[in-house]
C-alpha cells in the first residue's frame, strides 16, 4: 500500500477513487473490494486530514465523518487527489494474531454443506485451513467481519433471520465469516460455537478482533 | 459530596454527554445528546464545558432531590415548566437550588427532550471515554431509575455569565428539515417523492432512529442489495417497506439499506424534538444531480448480519 498526492503517473492497480458527499459533514469513498477498503483506511490514517472524527470501513465503502460542514470541501479535495494502491494480495502471516477454538456443531452446518457442495467435514476443513483477516466492524460492539477466507464458503444469508442467535455463534454469510459477540437477532448461517469472549468491557481492549488482525479458527 | 437522588424518571431519562467519537473499529457508535444544542446550552448556563454530562429527559416527568450541598442547575430543550419545591423557575435559565430541595419537570406541551445540567456536571463512571448511554449498543450508564444517586462533579473556575438564554420556542408545527441528496437517491423510482410527501413521525421512534409514516417510496431495482456501509446521524435509510428512517445518535455503525439523503448538520438537533404524530417536511439542500451521485451499482448480492 502506498499513498501519494501526485497525480503524475497513475499506477494500474489504483483503487477506489470515487468520492461522494454523505450529507454535509461526511464523505464516502467507494471501492471495488474489502481489500481496497482496507488499503484506503490505512492511507486515510496516514494522511492527517483535518477535522476527521471517525473512519468507518465497510464492505465496499469507507465513510469519513467530519467535525462539521466546514471541513467537507477541503477534505473532499484532498481525497480526490489521493492515490491509493492495494498490494496485489496482502500475504497471510505465518501465524495468526488470534486463535479461536470452535465446536463445529452449528444448526446450519448441513445447509452450508448443501449450498457449497462440500461435506460437513470439508466445510470445517475449509473454515480452519486458512487465516481470515478482520476487514471491518459493525452491527454490534465487537462484531468483526472476517474476509479472505476460502471462496468456496460463500453462502447466502438465511431466508428467515433468527430472532435469537446465541453469543459465540460462528457464522458465514456472503464473503464473510463472523462470531456473534452477544445474543442478538441475526440472519447468518451458523456453523459452530466458541467460548471466546469477543467483547468484554472489563478488558483494556474490549474488542477481541479489530480491523487488520489475522484470525485462525481451530476445531476443538 | 453533592448528589442528586432520582425520585421519578418520567418515561425515559438517561445521562448523556457529547458521546464517544472515533470507535468505529470496535463496532461502537458515537451516541451522545440527541439535541446537542440544548445539551450545550444547559452546560453553558451553569458555566460547564460542553462535554459535561447532563440528564436527557424524554417527555418530562423527572424529579430529583439535591443532597449534600447547594447546586446551580439549568433545564433546556422541550419546556417542561421546571420547578424547585413546586415553584417555577423557567426553562433556559440558571437556578440556585439548596440542599434538600426537590427539582421537578412537568410534561412538555411541545417538543420531546429536555436537558438537566448541574454546575460541575453529572460525574457517573464513564465507559470508553463517555458518560453517554447508547440504547443500541447498551454501553454506558444504564437508563435512570428511581433511587439512583448521581454524583455532581467539581466545577471549573468559570462563573455563569447568563441568567437567561434567548431561545426560539419549540412548537408542535410541522418540522422542516434540509437534506443533502444521496448517496443512493438513484436507487428510487421517484427520489423527489421524499421532498413532496407530508410525512408523519411514527411512535416507533427512539434514539436509534425516527420512523416516518406516509406514502412508501419505491425501489427502482427491488432485487438489488446494498453491501453494508458506514452510517451517520441524520442519514435517511429506506428499508424495503419504503418508509424512511432518519438515524438518530444511537444508530448502528453500519447498515445495509439505501440512503436516499442525509439531514444537514444544522438541522439534526431539530429531529430530537419531534414528537410521534408530528408532521415532517423534507427539502433538498442542493439540487439533485440528474445522474444521481454516480454511486456504483451493487457489486455483491449479499446482505450482512
Amino acid at each position: 500500500m502506498s499513498v501519494t498526492d501526485l497525480p503524475a503517473e497513475l499506477p494500474t492497480d489504483l483503487v477506489g477513487n470515487t468520492v461522494v458527499d454523505y450529507g454535509d459533514h461526511a464523505l464516502m469513498v467507494q471501492c471495488g473490494s474489502t481489500a481496497d477498503v482496507m488499503a484506503w483506511v490505512a492511507a486515510l490514517r496516514d494522511a492527517t486530514l483535518p477535522g476527521v472524527l471517525d473512519i468507518v470501513p465497510a464492505a465496499r465503502t469507507v465513510l469519513v465523518k467530519l467535525d462539521g460542514p466546514g471541513y467537507q470541501g477541503v477534505v473532499r479535495a484532498r481525497l480526490r487527489k489521493m492515490r491509493v494502491t492495494a498490494d496485489a494480495a496482502a500475504p497471510a502471516p505465518p501465524s495468526a494474531d488470534v486463535v479461536i477454538e470452535v465446536v463445529y456443531d452449528g444448526p446450519d452446518l448441513d445447509e452450508v454443506a448443501g449450498h457449497t457442495g462440500l461435506s460437513a467435514d470439508e466445510v470445517i476443513a475449509a473454515h480452519t485451513s486458512r487465516l481470515w483477516r478482520v476487514g471491518f466492524s459493525g452491527f454490534a460492539p465487537g462484531f468483526a467481519y472476517l474476509v479472505d477466507g476460502d471462496p468456496r464458503l460463500r453462502v447466502p444469508r438465511r431466508h428467515d433471520p433468527r430472532t435469537v442467535v446465541p453469543a459465540g455463534s460462528v457464522a458465514l454469510a456472503g464473503e464473510f465469516s463472523a462470531v456473534y459477540p452477544r445474543q442478538s437477532p441475526g440472519g447468518w448461517q451458523l456453523i459452530g460455537r466458541t467460548d471466546a469472549l469477543l467483547w468484554d468491557l472489563e478488558r483494556p481492549a474490549p474488542a477481541l478482533l479489530t480491523p487488520g488482525m489475522w484470525v485462525q479458527f481451530r476445531a476443538a | 459530596m453533592i448528589t442528586l437522588e432520582i425520585l421519578r424518571t418520567g418515561p425515559f431519562a438517561v445521562v448523556q454527554d457529547l458521546g464517544r467519537a472515533g470507535l468505529a473499529h470496535l463496532g461502537v457508535g458515537r451516541s451522545g445528546a440527541a439535541d446537542r444544542r440544548a445539551h450545550k446550552l444547559a452546560n453553558r448556563l451553569v458555566a460547564n464545558p460542553d462535554d459535561r454530562a447532563t440528564v436527557e429527559v424524554t417527555f418530562g416527568g423527572l424529579s430529583a432531590r439535591v443532597r449534600g450541598g447547594d447546586v446551580d442547575i439549568a433545564v433546556t430543550g422541550a419546556d417542561t415548566d421546571p420547578t424547585v419545591n413546586g415553584i417555577k423557575f423557567g426553562t433556559n435559565s440558571i437556578q440556585h437550588v439548596r440542599d434538600g430541595d426537590v427539582i421537578s419537570l412537568g410534561a412538555p406541551r411541545a417538543g420531546l427532550r429536555s436537558y438537566l445540567a448541574v454546575r460541575g456536571g453529572f460525574c457517573v463512571e464513564p465507559v470508553l471515554g463517555s458518560r453517554s448511554y447508547d440504547v443500541m449498543a447498551a454501553i454506558g450508564p444504564a437508563p435512570l431509575r428511581a433511587g439512583d444517586i448521581l454524583p455532581v462533579g467539581s466545577h471549573t473556575t468559570d462563573y455563569p455569565e447568563l441568567d437567561q438564554a434567548p431561545v426560539a420556542a419549540i412548537t408542535g408545527e410541522a418540522v422542516e428539515l434540509s437534506v443533502v441528496p444521496g448517496p443512493h437517491d438513484d436507487w428510487f423510482v421517484d427520489p423527489d417523492a421524499l421532498v413532496h410527501t407530508d410525512w408523519v413521525a411514527s411512535d416507533r421512534s427512539d434514539r436509534v432512529g425516527m420512523r416516518l409514516a406516509g406514502r412508501p417510496l419505491q425501489y427502482q431495482y427491488p432485487d438489488r442489495q446494498l453491501p453494508n456501509e458506514g452510517t451517520a446521524r441524520g442519514a435517511i435509510q429506506v428499508p424495503p417497506n419504503g418508509l424512511p428512517v432518519i438515524l438518530g445518535p444511537d444508530h448502528p455503525v453500519t447498515g445495509g439499506y439505501p440512503v436516499i439523503g442525509v439531514v444537514t448538520d444544522g438541522d439534526i438537533d431539530k429531529i430530537a424534538q419531534v414528537r410521534p404524530g408530528q408532521h415532517v417536511h423534507l427539502h433538498w439542500a442542493r439540487p439533485r444531480s440528474p445522474l444521481g451521485t454516480r454511486s456504483r451499482p451493487s457489486l455483491a448480492g449479499w446482505a450482512f448480519s
